[in-house]
């Protein structure tokens, strides 16, 4: 029995030393190698296994080590993000309020959606924030990012101040704000009237009306601004200073050093700084709703945006599976976003 | 080219003007950094000026003045009596150091098994990582709730502690950050009969300071400063944290703005100080992460 044990085992040993040979050789290229790479993989550890008489192979105990790293964040990661992104996907297609039964209902929540005009509302106001934030961000961050990058005297101090805004809490600064952009009360608007001579009835509602997505923008770009810089600031270290030394002997001047030098150079960090900026945009709920939220929080038509209705739809309404076929709306401009990008990449590195 | 022109080209490019022009583009690039600075700082200095200032006082323009003559110190005494800010202060500090240190502990504890050990299955679990790093949360925070609702977690910090604390994001930043180290780090650490908890322990974690700071601003400034989740996790009022607690402070007293701006203050200063504590190693974690949903 034994013998016939160890037989079988030399045999497995040849056939294992056979398929290395032959990967080894470079016979064998690209898929083909993989596969046969998993397989010798495979043999090692039964052999081994057999060999040692032990329930796990050697290479399995190994597993177990690499296992036991990634565990801990996994379980916690696959049970509070796995599982509810799975779930999201299946409650987009069925009908729930959370306590009675659950009904499949097919496509009827996406239907719903072309006749909706508080959703249609909800998306044209994210669209035209974004439009609005992400160019404007990005022109101010690159701009800061320039200025930070020179030799100036508190270069450390300025690059701290411009990080305030990103690191300061919402609730806290979009107090501020109101204060500041008061329509009755706030120096904006005393500003205009007194300065600029703008009739007291004409002096803006900055946050009801037409103007509310304007000052959405304008608070997003200050906010975030900081941290789109630091990107760049990575970005523009990279750049090598021979390129501008040698724009510099050429006697090329700042405006041409920028157009010709920076600007190309950072091309993949804008692409970057643009598909991040496009994609935090769409999910604007929080400013929204402390800049421009009722007393409890409410939108109203002209600021409601794409998250604060899947909010609404599934924590005031309890329509938990049209919510979840808004969010999808959400997930596919992202993914479409996230699907440019990487085709982007793709291009940049051949 | 004529003998004129000539001369205002050798002019123009002359030492005195490089010169000027130089000193010129320095006054020009100081004065936007002075413009920057104002628009980033006034609204913070208005908060700290409104703060110790009467609620009439406090939109008074003509004359403007920043610092009154007999300042409202009393501001800082009477919010944490007018609303429980103690006990949202210790909600919050509760989670944001829960969270921040499992985050750190178990996302360097999974990112090292990812960039420097081999097993089964590594590429499908870690695409399971790389493909929900662009899920919006916002995707998913419905069945999530529901989920917790039924392990019973409503109202109960526990829930803001599960749904932030394993970020696939804090793994990718950093498995980035080990892949940079040499292997051969490892490899020689083997050699001399350490196994990969000490290698880990011992080499990997205090070589990746930036990322770890890095790391720890953006999950204490998050968790600070969120607001969508506790909103919809923690209804009763000795659940709140700071955010919750101010915005329903503004809410119910909203011409309170003297108290409104120094309970402002207060929950700004944790995050600063911690900002300012970590910032140098920032610009290079955020170069190496850049991902950042």
């Amino acid at each position: 029995m034994s013998n016939e044990k160890s037989q079988e085992l030399d045999r497995m040993q040849d056939e294992l030393n056979e398929m290395m040979r032959e990967i080894m050789s470079g016979k064998i290229r690209g898929k083909e190698k993989t596969k046969k790479l998993r397989k010798v993989d495979r043999m090692q550890r039964i052999i081994s296994k057999r060999r040692s008489g032990e329930m796990f192979s050697r290479a399995f105990k190994k597993d177990l080590v690499s296992y036991s790293f990634i565990a801990p964040n996994f379980i916690g990661f696959a049970v509070f993000t796995l599982v509810p992104i799975v779930f999201a996907f299946a409650l987009a297609f069925m009908k729930w309020d959370g306590s009675n039964e659950i009904t499949w209902s097919g496509i009827e929540n996406f239907k719903r959606m072309g006749s909706d005009i508080f959703f249609q509302a909800a998306l044209k106001n994210t669209i035209i924030y974004c439009i609005g934030t992400v160019p404007l961000s990005m022109i101010f961050s690159l701009g800061l990012a320039v200025v930070l990058n020179q030799k100036v005297k508190g270069r450390g101090i300025f690059r701290t101040l411009s990080f305030f805004p990103y690191v300061g809490s919402l609730v806290a600064v979009t107090a501020v704000w109101k204060m500041l952009f008061h329509p009755s009360k706030g120096p904006i608007n005393a500003l205009l009237y007194y300065v600029f001579k703008v009739p007291q009835d004409q002096l803006p509602q900055w946050f009801s009306g037409s103007l509310v997505l304007l000052s959405l923008i304008l608070f997003s770009v200050w906010k975030y601004m900081g941290y789109y810089m630091v990107i760049y600031l990575a970005g523009l270290q990279n750049i090598s200073p021979d390129l501008y030394e040698a724009a510099s002997l050429d006697g090329a001047g700042t405006w041409d050093r920028f157009k010709y030098i920076t600007w190309p150079q950072l091309r993949a960090t804008t692409f970057f700084v643009v598909v991040m900026l496009t994609i935090n945009c769409f999910k604007i709920y929080d400013i929204a709703i402390m800049l421009a939220g009722g007393g409890s929080g409410e939108l109203t038509t002209s600021a409601t945006v794409l998250v604060y209705y899947i909010y609404q739809k599934a924590f005031i309404d309890w329509d938990l599976g049209y919510s979840s076929a808004v969010a999808m709306v959400l997930f596919l401009i992202v993914l479409v976003i996230t699907i440019i990008q990487f085709a982007g990449e793709h291009i940049r590195e051949q | 080219m004529n003998q004129q022109e000539m001369t205002i080209k050798r002019i123009s490019t002359g030492e005195g003007s490089k010169r000027r022009r130089r000193l010129l583009s320095k006054i020009v690039l100081y004065l936007i950094l002075i413009v920057i600075a104002a628009l980033m700082a006034i609204p913070f200095v208005w908060m700290l000026s409104a703060s110790i200032k009467a609620d009439r006082e406090v939109f008074q323009m003509n004359p403007f003045v920043l610092i009154p003559k007999s300042p409202k110190w009393s501001n800082y005494k009477d919010i944490w009596t007018k609303i429980p800010m103690l006990t949202f202060v210790r909600n919050t500090v509760i989670l944001t150091i829960v969270v921040t240190f499992l985050q750190l502990l178990t996302s360097s504890f999974a990112a090292y098994a990812f960039a420097k050990l081999n097993f089964r299955g590594k590429a499908g679990l870690f695409l399971a990582y790389i493909a929900t790093i662009a899920m919006p949360w916002q995707v998913y925070m419905v069945p999530q709730f529901l989920m917790m609702r039924k392990f019973g977690l409503n109202d109960n910090l526990l829930a803001i502690i599960c749904l932030q604390a394993f970020s696939a994001f804090g793994v990718f930043l950093m498995k980035q950050f080990y892949e940079g180290i040499p292997s051969e780090l490892n490899e020689a650490a083997r050699i001399d009969g350490m196994n990969e908890y000490q290698i880990y322990a011992t080499i990997m974690l205090p070589l990746s300071k930036p990322a770890l700071s890095t790391l720890t601003i953006f999950t204490f400034v998050n968790t600070w400063n969120d607001y969508l989740g506790p909103l919809i996790y923690l209804k009763s009022v000795e659940n709140k944290t700071i955010q919750l607690g101010l915005k329903m402070f503004i809410s119910q007293y909203s011409s309170d703005y003297g108290l409104i701006m120094a309970g402002s203050v207060l929950s700004l200063i944790p995050v600063l100080v911690i900002f300012m504590i970590l910032q140098q190693y920032f610009v290079e974690g955020v170069a190496s992460a850049g991902l950042k949903g």
